[in-house]
């Protein structure tokens, strides 16, 4: 039973992409917008839209009851949603099978049991897929948490067991910390997740973050399409992600994506998920002293299952794009009840792709969040450069959700021509009107331990303060652009005109076509 | 440009009630045209299908360039006419695109009555061919018809505007360098032969195409002669013996593309346009348009926030502004094309007119093309307005409507009634293509002031014989007229007789005026003249 009328249950870049699969697939699609939201490109970009609530998450993107009343007010057949939201939600995937609607998703009791860092992590243990040694302790006083992680040796980290995107999440390098920690991730816990209940994990100090995608059907069938390098991150939220992962042997790749399948498999996995895996790192108790493991020795690293992500991944383009495979695609076929389309032999990977994600955010500022008017966005584009965003000038960005404004993929055959054109990119990257870490990013790509390939979770937070700094006064390839944007922009024309800056583009690029831009649109 | 400015809450309840209103409105539309593009019965799909004949739709697909639009053209023709014998009146006519150039597809179906030519049919396809000549589109028949629907030969057969007109315009059409292109894929009998005998090249498909002016039966009756289809005129006979076709076809699929080949043969290219900018999408939503005009007709709302939703980016260059202001008149930018929108926003005094008629003047003068957007209850009426000459205002007006040489189109919003239909460009007044939104009314005047015209005529003749009149009296009189009204006023009604080019939703809109506005851009603008303004 194939999909026909699909609603994404999501906003921003990732509802723009989904609409743009539904296109391709010829499937209706039905966008949600809260008011605030009802002109923003991903409400427009669908086949129609349902304003769903205010602004306020919990009473819009995040109400179970307004999505599925739009679904059966718009005669959806299908949810997809999207990440983040409710995209993890065992309540909604079982609301949407109970309103008699496909879910894009696995069912809801996978979701539940991989949500819960208790029961994943048992899972995984059974199905003889290695984990980072660690505990929910019985006993959740402080002193049974501090018994625990004494067991357990430091340094280590104290997470809400409910939780996941880095709240409730604390590091502790020795005894000393343990007790703030724990008062503040218990603390956190309760505010984000309604559920106070810690856990007790080793801290591999310096690990890769190394995951792998799956792709599971009804049928049983599992594959993996290789993994996705996501080791730039900042308090655990990803900034920059590759794929192939740079310097991972033969041998280790191949752990790392049979450890996933298990894991699928064990799980009793369905539709596209996300294998995350910690790799080297040192465990002073086990190693003997040695200190760290070399990632890149098969036999000596350390890989540990750290959690299972239900949902299609923000960073899942790089993956189509070494693999050729459209994931989104995919997951529609497999949830209208098809088997793969492709078996683990049909997927291969070519080149390299690199992704940078654009947040509306303040890094000279403690990254604080930016709000506000987009007075003038343009992309960049050419050859192996893919940007999927879900602003456009004059959006506003809205202090209410996530600050990912767009996600910019450079695509080539080699890791050095993937990395200049994403450098290449970013220069001509326009945004006006909110602050964001384009600057950060494309110093980023330039750090000499990015381009030799050897970063790990903690090299961002390590070597942010020479990042935040010009260091060669270049103004970072960014200056003539920006700088006639930005004069035009003062010159009175604080509602960018397309036409000046493209300069009677439609002369020079050819007439405008309705009968070439329009696609293949129909009276309804 | 200045981008308009916008008063809409979206969240109002004056708005979701409006919308509610024109939601259901257009699922009606859209569950109507659902039920007309099936075409025939299950049987006579079967039938059709069981022949190797591949369905009207699937024939336009193969035909049209992949992924590309198709402004397809009065589909809900015979709307409630023939006791719904005649879905679309059996005829899918449209502009798309083959071989990267815009073409008149008019295309035959045979699931409905054979494909043979009800009077609506005619009237449908001359209408194809009228927006062919005006726009210099290539003309693509799919032909599979049985010819006139014999038992109303009356209606197809005899008048100027009837069965015959269409070989005429070929003949025209071929004559000015439109080319005429037939693919026969079924029948064509009788006058339905001279559609693939009168175009500049005509594909046939082996097995199932056949022309002949007598079929068998005929030939049988007249001569006694025993003969086959295939025989009498198969598409051996014609591309071998006879010469009235010229290319041989396996299948249908093979006709389509032979078709597409005939097309980029053409050697026509279109000529570029004056000025045209990069197309942007409106700065507020197309799709509040269903919110903002609502069904009531009595409502008022400020059409600059109509306007706000079809044009790019918003952007507006409002001409006279501050005179006149029943009409809203000024430049702006749709999908790159510079256009002139005259729009309704109360009722036409003597200044609105004069203004428009300025306004007409300037885009004449300056070829620009022009957008009619009609909500009007007429030209107002009183003795100060008399004496004003707002007669003579207004024919200044329908006189630069009239003969303005840029193409026009017409989209009818709410009301069109009375001359202010006239003056705001109505079917008389020959726009390249006039569109209805679901929620409009179309009438000499509106049901209730008809039904208090009458009763009052009635009145004064009884007070004349010295009678009065009953309230019972009045009500027999304004009933029927009121129910009358508003079945004749319905756009299903129109477009079910062709007075417009289709009933589309508001979202719609701006893409279907787009694709007009291309067509039309084939046309080079002549040199403008215009006739004796009464001052």
């Amino acid at each position: 039973m194939s999909i026909r009328r699909l609603l994404i249950a999501n906003r921003g870049e990732i509802a723009v992409r989904i609409v743009r699969a539904c296109r391709e697939l010829e499937i209706e699609s039905v966008a949600v917008c809260s008011t605030i939201d009802a002109r923003a490109p991903h409400a427009r970009a669908a086949d129609r839209c349902v304003t769903i609530g205010p602004p306020r998450p919990r009473e819009s993107y995040l109400s179970i009851g307004a999505l599925i009343d739009a679904a059966r007010q718009t005669g959806a057949d299908a949810v997809h949603p999207g990440y983040g939201f409710l995209s993890e939600s065992p309540e909604m995937a079982e609301a949407c099978v109970e309103a008699g609607l496909t879910w894009v998703g696995p069912p809801a009791d996978v979701i539940a049991r991989l949500g819960s860092k208790i029961e994943a992590r048992r899972l995984m243990e059974a199905a003889g897929v290695p984990v980072v040694p660690g505990h929910t302790p019985r006993d959740q006083s402080d002193d049974g948490l501090a018994e625990a992680a004494r067991r357990l040796g430091y340094p280590l980290l104290v997470k809400a067991s409910a939780g996941g995107g880095g709240r409730g999440m604390r590091a502790v390098k020795d005894a000393h910390q343990l007790d703030d920690a724990v008062r503040a991730a218990r603390r956190e816990a309760e505010a984000a997740f309604g559920d106070g209940t810690l856990y007790v994990e080793r801290l591999l100090t310096q690990p890769r973050h190394i995951e792998v995608q799956v792709m599971a059907d009804h049928e049983g069938g599992v594959v993996h399409l290789f993994e996705r390098e996501c080791s730039v991150q900042r308090r655990h939220q990803k900034v920059v992600e590759e794929s192939p992962a740079p310097h991972l042997s033969a041998t280790l790749r191949a752990r790392l994506t049979q450890a996933a399948v298990r894991a699928a498999e064990a799980a009793g996995y369905r539709n596209a998920g996300t294998v995350e895996f910690l790799v080297g790192g040192s465990d002073p108790a086990e190693d003997g002293g040695r200190g760290n493991d070399d990632p890149n020795d098969p036999d000596d690293a350390v890989v540990a299952f750290l959690e299972m992500n239900t949902r299609l991944q923000v960073e899942h383009p790089i993956t189509e794009a070494v693999t050729g495979r459209d994931l989104v695609h995919a997951q529609l076929a497999v949830a209208g009840g098809a088997p793969l389309p492709w078996t683990q032999a049909d997927i291969q990977t070519r080149g390299h792709a690199i992704e940078c994600r654009l947040y509306a955010e303040q890094p000279d500022n403690g990254f604080t969040p930016d709000a506000g008017r987009l007075l003038c966005y343009r992309e960049p584009t050419g050859p192996g450069v893919r940007v999927d965003s879900g602003v456009a000038s004059g959006s506003t960005v809205s202090p209410h959700y996530d600050t990912l404004l767009a996600k910019l993929i450079a695509f080539a055959d080699t890791r050095n021509t993937a990395l200049a054109r994403a450098r290449v990119a970013l220069a001509q990257l326009v945004v006006l009107g909110v602050q964001t870490n384009a600057t950060l990013l494309s110093r980023i790509l330039r750090h000499p331990r990015m381009v030799e390939g050897h970063v790990d979770t903690a090299f961002l937070e390590s070597e942010l303060d020479g990042l935040l700094v010009d260091a060669d006064g270049d103004g970072d390839g960014e200056g003539p652009a920006l700088a006639l944007t930005a004069a035009l922009a003062l010159h009175g024309r604080v509602e960018a005109d397309a036409r000046l800056a493209t300069g009677r583009g439609a002369e020079a690029g050819g007439q405008p076509d309705p009968w070439r831009t329009l696609g293949a649109w129909r009276l309804r | 440009m200045r981008v308009l400015p916008t008063s809409i809450d979206t969240a109002s309840d004056e708005f979701r009630v409006n919308e509610a209103a024109m939601r259901q409105l257009e699922g009606e539309l859209e569950a109507r045209r659902a039920q007309a593009r099936q075409g025939g019965d299950e049987a006579a799909h079967r039938r059709h299908r069981d022949r190797g004949k591949l369905s009207v739709r699937e024939r336009l697909a193969q035909l049209l360039d992949p992924q590309t639009p198709f402004l397809e053209l009065s589909a809900l023709a015979a709307y409630g006419m023939y006791d719904g014998a005649a879905p679309g009146a059996g005829l899918v006519a449209g502009i798309g695109r083959v071989s990267e150039r815009e073409v008149m597809v008019v295309a035959n179906d045979a699931t409905v009555k054979g494909g043979t030519y009800f009077p609506i049919t005619v009237k449908k396809h001359l209408r194809a061919q009228q927006i062919a000549l005006e726009n210099r589109l290539p003309c693509v028949y799919l032909v599979d018809s049985g010819g006139a629907y014999l038992p109303m030969q009356a209606e197809v057969f005899p008048d100027r505007e009837h069965f015959g007109r269409i070989f005429f315009n070929q003949a025209r059409m071929s004559a000015e360098g439109i080319a005429q292109i037939a693919v026969v894929m079924g029948s064509c009998t009788a006058g339905g032969a001279y559609v693939p005998a009168m175009a500049d090249e005509t594909i046939i498909v082996t097995g199932t195409g056949t022309i002949f002016l007598g079929g068998p039966p005929l030939v049988k009756a007249a001569t006694g002669e025993t003969v086959t289809a295939e025989e009498l005129g198969g598409a051996d006979v014609h591309t071998r013996l006879s010469g009235v076709a010229d290319y041989l076809a396996d299948d249908d699929a093979d006709a389509l593309e032979t078709a597409r080949t005939v097309v980029s043969t053409l050697h026509t290219v279109k000529p570029p346009p004056l000025d045209v900018t990069s197309p942007e999408e409106p700065k507020y939503d197309p799709r509040e348009l269903a919110g903002i005009v609502g069904t009531d007709l009595r409502r008022q709302y400020d059409v600059r926030e109509v306007i706000a939703r079809l044009v790019d980016d918003s952007r507006f260059d409002e001409f006279k502004a501050r005179y006149g202001p029943t009409v809203v008149t000024g430049f702006a930018r749709l999908h790159g094309y510079l256009v002139g929108i005259i729009a309704n926003n109360g009722v036409l005094f003597s200044e609105s007119a004069l203004k428009t008629t300025h306004f007409i003047q300037l885009c004449t003068l300056r070829r620009v093309p022009l957008i009619f957007l009609q909500n009007i209850t007429g030209f107002m009426v009183g003795r100060d307005y008399e004496r004003g000459g707002i007669a003579k205002d207004g024919a200044k007006m329908v006189h630069a409507v009239a003969n303005t040489v840029v193409p026009k189109f017409t989209v009818v919003l709410g009301g069109s009634f009375g001359a202010g239909n006239y003056g705001m460009c109505g079917r008389a007044y020959d726009p390249r293509l006039l569109w209805m939104w679901p929620g409009s009314r179309i009438s000499v005047m509106g049901g209730p002031q008809a039904a208090d015209v009458l009763v009052s005529v009635k009145r004064d003749q009884q007070a004349r014989q010295g009678g009065t009149l009953s309230e019972a009296d009045e009500a027999a009189i304004r009933e029927p007229i009121l129910r009358r009204y508003d079945d004749e006023g319905s756009p299903y009604y129109s477009t079910a007789r062709l007075w417009d080019d289709g009933v589309i939703m508001t979202g719609e809109t701006r893409n279907a005026l787009a694709l007009g506005l291309s067509a039309a851009a084939n046309t080079p603008v002549p040199d403008p003249s215009f006739g004796i303004f009464r001052m």
